[in-house]
């Protein structure tokens, strides 16, 4: 894999964000929906801690509904107007251009997240939280959404169409957040093992970001996610390899 | 004489369609192969497996040398490829564009710079370089594809109906870009529009239901026409009862027929043989007036149609 190459790919995508509205239009409603969870769902003040936990609590849920909005053009856009056609016929590899394009949706949600330090700014203001346990938030929010992302990615290899790429992610993004829900667990315990419940949930995103949102940075959660993106990104080059020129 | 495109019985099938079936050709350097068929016959889906975007059902496709299945990286790099409808990333503008193409195509510095602009230059787009793709007019999006298939100067070019929906300034442009560039490259154009047979070519391949059905020069694909070598034919005041069992008469002459559009007969040769000069002396030795006489060349549109729809009926 030719990492010049890869960098191009993702320079070429990440400036293709920003020549429409659709990424300000974006990382507005990203801060906006932040912004709102944090104080009004979250109680950010009434809970009188300093710490972020009520910002990153709500992070899988908006993921779900706004990573798909991200990812569906990755590969329907390209599939749709034929320009799929040109970027396999460069000398580029598939696996080069899964990762290129994957790595700049990542580089743009990095930013999104990033422009909430206004957040960290005020709960450093307002008392004198744990940094640590803060950047562990960050980073596993970040690591959380390349999984979301991995997903998307996939599936909008799959359809011409952003709509269909669209709905599909956001329900398998759903299925493996709800996995790790307690109301869809407890539903499950009444009649499943435990065992079958505690591997279905050590599927969940939930499950594994919640302890890094703790601050708790286990390597077993990293190594997960670090799975989820590259089984799905393998799978999205298979995807590609079988169907791009349908 | 070296061979820059080598296709060995190549083949796609789409479940039970066989889009291309045993295609076999190749193409040496300076050559413009032109690549005829009617809509439908497997000229796109061939391009796709020689540019490496299809995987072929059987067959082998080298391009310089190289193995599209085994090293499709090297083929990807020696070619350069105009999709059909040339496909671009339409919120991009030309400039930058061509600059991604320029990267990918692993050029820099100054070499990019260059090979940007003579890109530009020549398929004549200089003055658009910094509007929206997609703002453009059909003609020059096609020449932006152009450009992007030529940016590199590669030694293979693969052009998918290079001519298709522009005007006949715009076609008679894109044809001269590419006869300045045959002489040190190998090309292929596919087309429908049988004029460009002699305004490009120096071979041509025809292909119906994914299998060649002629392959040779212009010259040798009009003398396929039954009008190959006829004679058209204007007599002055004589009356054609007395002109015609005298054209029959002649051992040189298999058929007369009279002209649809004006007066005057068009004589088929025996044989497809040249026979103006020699039909022009009987005619005179005879003490006729010639008003015309000139030989017609052959119809492509003819030959076309009796070599594609001849197939269709055989494979039926």
């Amino acid at each position: 894999m030719n990492m010049i190459t890869i960098w191009f790919i993702m320079k070429r995508e990440l400036n293709g964000y920003f020549a429409t509205p659709v990424a300000y239009v974006f990382i507005i409603i990203f801060l906006l929906l932040t912004g709102f969870s944090t104080f009004y769902l979250g109680n950010f003040f009434e809970r009188g801690e300093a710490d972020l936990y009520p910002f990153f609590s709500i992070h899988p849920w908006l993921y779900v509904l706004l990573i798909p909005a991200i990812s569906m053009r990755l590969w329907s856009e390209e599939r749709k107007n034929g320009s799929i056609e040109l970027l396999m016929t460069l000398p580029v590899s598939v696996q080069e251009a899964v990762l290129g394009k994957f790595l700049a949706a990542w580089a743009f949600t990095g930013l999104a997240l990033l422009l909430n330090f206004p957040l960290w700014i005020t709960v450093n203001y307002l008392g004198s939280p744990d940094n640590g346990v803060i950047f562990a938030g960050f980073l596993g929010s970040l690591l959380m959404a390349g999984g979301f992302l991995a997903i998307g990615s996939c599936i909008s290899a799959t359809t011409k169409n952003q709509v269909i790429s669209f709905v599909l992610s956001l329900i398998v993004s759903l299925v493996f957040v709800l996995s790790g829900y307690g109301i869809v667990l407890d539903f499950f315990s009444s009649w499943a093992p435990a065992t079958l419940i505690n591997a279905v949930s050590s599927f969940s995103f939930l499950t594994h970001f919640d302890a890094i949102s703790k601050g708790v940075i286990d390597m077993r959660d990293m190594f997960y996610f670090a799975s989820v993106i590259i089984i799905w990104l393998f799978a999205n080059a298979i995807v590609i390899n079988a169907r791009k020129a349908d | 004489m070296t061979l820059r495109i080598e296709i060995d019985d190549l083949a796609k099938y789409f479940g039970e369609i066989k889009a291309v079936d045993g295609v076999s050709f190749s193409v040496k350097k300076g050559e413009v192969l032109g690549f005829l068929g009617p809509n439908g016959a497997g000229k796109s889906t061939t391009m796709k497996m020689i540019t490496g975007f299809l995987a072929p059902t059987r067959g082998t496709v080298r391009v310089c040398g190289h193995d599209v299945l085994t090293d499709p990286i090297s083929v990807k790099a020696s070619l350069g490829y105009l999709p059909e409808g040339a496909p671009a990333y339409a919120d991009m503008t030309p400039d930058s564009f061509l600059r991604f193409i320029a990267d990918i195509r692993g050029l820099s510095g100054a070499d990019k710079k260059q090979a940007v602009d003579s890109a530009a230059e020549r398929a004549r787009i200089k003055h658009v370089m910094f509007q929206p793709i997609e703002t453009l007019s059909k003609g020059y999006k096609r020449r932006v594809g152009l450009a992007q298939s030529i940016l590199h100067n590669p030694p293979v070019l693969i052009l998918d109906e290079p001519t298709d929906g522009l005007d006949p300034n715009q076609k008679h442009e894109v044809r001269t870009l590419i006869n300045e560039m045959a002489h040190d490259k190998a090309i292929i154009i596919s087309t429908h529009i049988l004029e460009e047979v002699n305004a490009l070519c120096t071979r041509n391949v025809v292909i119906a239901n994914g299998k060649v059905r002629f392959d040779g020069t212009p010259h040798e694909l009009e003398s396929m026409s039954r009008y190959h070598n006829a004679v058209c034919l204007n007599i002055a005041n004589v009356a054609d009862t007395d002109v015609v069992p005298f054209l029959h008469s002649l051992d040189f002459v298999s058929g007369v027929e009279p002209l649809t559009s004006n007066r005057g007969f068009r004589v088929y040769p025996t044989q497809g043989k040249h026979i103006t000069a020699e039909l022009s002396q009987v005619i005179r030795d005879h003490g006729w007036q010639v008003d015309s006489l000139y030989a017609e060349n052959g119809r492509l549109d003819e030959v076309f149609r009796s070599i594609t729809l001849n197939s269709t009926q055989g494979e039926v």
